[in-house]
């Protein structure tokens, strides 16, 4: 059963599509307006990563720092010790991908309230190809102290990430993609840092269980499979939408670990060090849980539509559907 | 900029000594740390924080304060010395420079001590936070009193960040941001000539719309006339290249590239052995390396 908050539009298969950096440039916005502190950096990519929208109504707390993501990170971490609520953006491949010890020492190791947005993470940047698709910029962030990590599913989420970004006081990653995605959310769903969400329960009648954990915009693609499995394996499906990948919900995780048989994790990300890997290092400390993680098998990007790679990749809905048979495979 | 005296110059090179010696006292109790860079800026410092700085040890947290960032953060024994003579904090906590629990890290961590604006140790980032500091606040108050000093080393200029920084700095013509170079001459792997040659080095600075200057970087009174002249300009960044000797006031250490990364006791043997390198460094502090006599003393 679909949570009753998600856009009606997913049960009949039209979907919107709209890239969820969007998202970013609307949430920016309207958190300056809110707070006068709220300032805005890019490096030479306003407009794709969005910020545009925000120095378009507020140019005197924009700044450009160009081509240079290590001097942007550390200029942001400077201008919020004066007071500022810096949010700076570039693709997850240049921020956090370069400029990673910059991040580390001048933003999480000072604490500083800087936001960092990673943009076009994920293989479906597409034609650019493999050296601007991030798909370790979850693993890299995630292990760093202080640091909260987001990804959210659509252009709702991201817009309300990026408020919550601005609300909250200390560091915060937040990854979001080129492509345009399904719009599965509304504005009316809700949204907290650190808070799983059921996207999707699943029906008691049929004897075998599987939860399926997405982060990103892969949320559809894992509604999608749900369906698919409901209805052709007789396979009782939920899905949860993590939208922090750190802190973990791991009051949900455990629940959905004790509800459900298997887990399946859906991450458009390395198998290695994002979501996957932080639900299998919760759940094996204190419920050892069948997992099968789907994600990119330890390669490389490489240039082709989104379509293409994520088939390719092994990342939609059908990717999804195989994960969960192999993974009740395992319990019989 | 405050007119210096003589007598006010004495006290602030009385000062400077006696900050060297903390920092000499602290690197032997620590059994590591750096020696050369610390005590090559405790005239820069010295005078920064006895004579220039607005500031005041016991509000650390004063927002009108000047911002000091050190960039270089290796050198932070010549900073903890300085802001506990300072009165930030007491001088008998310096010696537990690098030890388990202390607040004296072995690379300076904001919030963990009084007067710490920014946690530094990989280089090239200071000047970076020190810009986006007076870029702040010069959108919140255009004509602000506040200074931002920066303080870097010569070998930190290898890194790439620290141009992007001056690429932006001068962009913005930041007229609040002052930088002070320790051109020492030395890094880790030998003269900075030999690793990566920097000059002509004012030059690259002004192509960068920085004002610069080159000074005596332990002639009191040249430096402070620097600064004086550096928060004169308007409409550009302002560099100091203060040219220092590294180990200054124990000329035995002196020059001498072993002595960035050792402290007395761990340094190079064939000058001084290294059971005597903290008693005889101390020694030449005290006598101005023999120019006063103990009867004087």
């Amino acid at each position: 059963m679909y949570a009753s908050h998600l856009d009606q539009k997913i049960t009949t298969g039209a979907v919107d599509r709209v890239p969820n950096r969007n998202g970013y440039g609307e949430g920016l916005v309207e958190a300056a307006k809110k707070n006068a502190q709220v300032v805005a950096l890019a490096a030479d990519l306003t407009e794709s990563t969005r910020t545009h929208l925000f120095a378009e109504e507020f140019p005197d707390r924009f700044i450009q720092a160009g081509v240079a993501e290590q001097n942007m990170a550390s200029l942001a971490a400077g201008m919020s010790m004066m007071g500022k609520v810096p949010f700076i953006a570039s693709y997850a491949m240049f921020s956090p991908g370069r400029n990673w010890e910059q991040i580390r020492t001048t933003i999480a190791y000072n604490d500083s309230n800087v936001k960092i947005i990673g943009a076009h993470a994920g293989v479906s940047v597409g034609p650019d190809g493999a050296t601007h698709q991030a798909i370790e910029d979850m693993a890299i962030m995630r292990v760093m102290p202080n640091m909260v990590v987001m990804a959210p599913c659509d252009v709702h989420e991201a817009k309300k990430a990026v408020m919550a970004a601005a609300e909250y006081d200390g560091p915060v990653y937040i990854r979001v993609a080129r492509a345009a995605s399904p719009v599965v959310t509304t504005e009316e769903s809700p949204f907290a840092i650190g808070k799983a969400e059921y996207f999707y329960t699943k029906n008691d009648t049929h004897s075998r269980s599987v939860a399926i954990l997405t982060t990103g915009t892969r949320a559809y693609d894992a509604l999608q499979a749900a369906k698919i499995l409901e209805e052709t394996q007789s396979v009782g499906v939920s899905v949860i939408n993590v939208a922090t990948i750190y802190p973990l919900d791991e009051e949900v995780i455990l629940a959905a670990a004790t509800e459900h048989d298997a887990i399946v994790t859906v991450e458009e990300h390395q198998k290695e060090g994002g979501l996957g890997s932080a639900v299998a290092e919760y759940l094996s400390a204190i419920k050892p849980t069948y997992i099968e993680r789907v994600g990119v098998a330890h390669t490389f990007g490489q240039s082709g539509t989104p379509e293409e790679l994520l088939a390719h990749f092994e990342l939609d809905s059908e990717a999804i559907v195989r994960a969960s048979k192999r993974v009740l495979e395992r319990l019989s | 900029m405050r007119y210096l005296s003589g007598n006010d110059v004495y006290e602030l090179e009385q000062k400077s000594n006696e900050i060297r010696q903390s920092i000499i006292e602290m690197l032997a109790a620590a059994g590591s740390g750096h020696t050369a860079g610390p005590l090559g800026m405790a005239d820069v410092m010295t005078l920064l924080y006895f004579h220039v700085l607005k500031h005041d040890p016991a509000r650390p947290d004063w927002e009108e304060r000047d911002r000091v960032v050190l960039s270089n953060g290796h050198i932070c024994p010549g900073l903890y010395a300085t802001l506990a003579h300072a009165g930030y904090f007491g001088v008998e906590e310096l010696l537990t420079l690098r030890q388990f629990g202390s607040r004296l890290q072995g690379h300076p961590h904001r919030g963990t001590l009084p007067g710490i604006e920014t946690s530094s140790g990989p280089l090239g980032s200071g000047l970076s936070q020190a810009t986006g500091m007076a870029l702040a606040e010069r959108i919140d108050n255009p004509y602000s009193a506040k200074y931002f000093y920066c303080l870097t080393g010569d070998g930190e200029l290898n890194e790439g960040q620290i141009w992007e920084a001056a690429m932006l700095a001068g962009r913005e013509q930041l007229h609040n941001l002052i930088v002070i170079v320790d051109r020492n001459g030395i890094q880790i792997d030998g003269y900075t000539k030999d690793v990566m040659p920097l000059e002509p080095l004012a030059e690259k600075f002004a192509a960068f719309n920085f004002d610069v200057q080159e000074v005596d970087g332990h002639n009191i009174r040249s430096i402070n006339d620097a600064i004086g002249k550096a928060q004169a300009v308007y409409g550009q960044p302002s560099i100091i290249i203060a040219h220092t000797i590294a180990s200054k006031g124990v000329d035995v250490f002196e020059r001498d590239f072993r002595w960035h990364g050792n402290p007395p006791g761990k340094g190079p043997e064939d000058r001084v052995p290294r059971d005597e390198q903290a008693r005889v460094a101390l020694e030449k502090l005290r006598t101005l390396s023999g120019m006063i006599t103990k009867d004087e003393l």
